[in-house]
């Protein structure tokens, strides 16, 4: 395929249209997938999340410099929401990366959620493949602004920071459950701000109470991202996450079960796209609805038939 | 999933007010486009660059400091030497109408002054974008 030859060749042309393709689930977008797979699994994946106005753009923005000065090259996922009424989106992350857009190392990719409801899609994790199939280095995705439960960066990241800021929310905050949980390192950033001293304290303590799972005790770094401050640190303490997860074995049962979810995400939207496709063939889907909403059927009781019918 | 169409909404040159940029993009947004918003004070290699990475339909200007005879054009330029052409080009902004026909030899498909209804906008990407 043209468009393959191209993006492996570095075309940032062909390389932009590829993630159209598979945004856009044109019909070569399998095909487009499936010649880039062998190319895939040699970038360092960075998930940055965090609630909105964390400053999880202005930090990507910072990071993505800091690893352009170690001579490593970078790919920005950035994730702005979808209007669920329009299904229009303001994407402008960007915005903040406005210096970046000239450096021929970078490629920035704008993506809406488009109805996914963890924050991220399928297409994420493809467009992800697309630009390390690309031959970048270092990928970030730059989650939308999250609030408590929109965890599925942890599924598409080897690393994942989370972002927070100082000012928001009580003390119970950090005892619940959610995207606090998911951290392989956190940043407080706007560390310039009251507070911060309050919040590190919180965070220590939530991670105190932490079961250990791996052996990694997420570090708390700080960080001014607008100003600079804490940028290379936070760098190094990534280094040092992606050298304990490779070295325990926990990046490649991470990367198992990826595999794993794709291959099941796969396989279900599959089956239930054939069942659908036969299901609906007739237009009797949409009476069985109607028997099922006038109480005459169950919908427990359709659902098996419908399924009993197939498997004849 | 139905195509959405994209559009890279963007301010060149040295020009910092943006208020009508943004009414523009938050119609565009609830028109059901996806909306790039780059801010403001962009060079036109900027522009184009961006407008490659983020494989848009569309790209709308806006300038109100006087410069779009210069960079209007050089956008389109841009976006042909990167291989990137094809895009529909449209600008807005305080724009005379003895410039607008030169625009167009250039590449701007069409021009929107002060006082254009949002909805023109809609219709206009609408029926033109391919």
């Amino acid at each position: 395929m043209q468009i393959v030859e191209e993006l492996l060749k570095g075309s940032r042309v062909a390389l932009a249209r590829a993630i159209t393709t598979v945004e856009n689930e044109y019909d070569e977008a399998v095909e487009v997938m499936r010649q880039l797979y062998a190319h895939t699994g040699r970038a360092h994946v960075i998930g940055i999340t965090g609630p909105p106005g964390a400053g999880k753009s202005t930090l990507t923005d910072k990071l993505a410099k800091e690893y352009r000065n170690m001579g490593k090259t970078v790919g920005i996922i950035a994730i702005d929401p979808t209007s669920p009424f329009s299904g229009g989106a303001i994407l402008g992350d960007r915005i903040r990366m406005n210096d970046l857009t000239l450096d021929e190392g970078v490629f920035i990719r704008s993506m809406g959620t488009r109805g996914s409801l963890g924050g991220l899609s399928r297409k994420t994790s493809e467009a992800v493949k697309i630009l390390d199939a690309f031959g970048k280095d270092v990928i970030f995705i730059e989650t939308v602004g999250v609030g408590q439960s929109e965890v599925d960066i942890v599924k598409m990241a080897d690393t994942t920071i989370v972002v927070m800021v100082p000012g928001l929310g009580d003390d119970i905050q950090a005892i619940k459950a959610g995207i606090l949980e998911i951290g392989d390192v956190f940043a407080i950033n706007k560390a310039d701000r009251d507070g911060a001293d309050r919040l590190n304290i919180e965070l220590e303590a939530m991670l105190d109470l932490s079961q250990e799972r791996t052996g990694w005790r997420p570090p708390i770094k700080r960080t001014v991202a607008s100003q600079s401050e804490g940028i290379r640190e936070l760098v190094a303490t990534i280094s040092e996450h992606i050298a304990f997860v490779n070295q325990s074995g926990e990046l490649e049962k991470r990367r198992t079960q990826r595999t794993r979810n794709e291959m099941l995400a796969l396989l279900q939207e599959a089956v239930s796209r054939q069942i659908l496709n036969r299901t609906n063939a007739d237009g009797q889907f949409d009476a069985l609805v109607k028997t099922v909403e006038h109480r005459e059927k169950d919908p427990y009781e359709v659902v098996e038939k419908i399924l009993r019918d197939l498997m004849k | 999933m139905e195509k959405r169409i994209r559009v890279l909404v963007a301010k060149p040159g040295l020009d910092g007010h943006d208020r009508g940029a943004k009414v523009v993009a938050r119609a565009l947004r609830d028109a059901g486009f996806e909306v790039v918003y780059t801010g403001i004070r962009l060079t036109p290699e900027q522009i184009a660059e961006a407008a490659l990475q983020e494989d848009v339909d569309v790209v709308a200007m806006s300038l109100l400091s006087g410069a779009h005879n210069t960079l209007f054009p050089k956008v389109v330029t841009l976006l042909k030497e990167k291989g990137a052409a094809g895009k529909l080009i449209i600008g807005g902004g305080v724009i005379p109408d003895a410039d607008i026909p030169g625009l167009k030899a250039a590449g701007v498909s069409e021009v929107f002054t002060p006082g254009t209804p949002t909805n023109s906008i809609v219709d206009y990407i609408k029926a033109n974008v391919k």
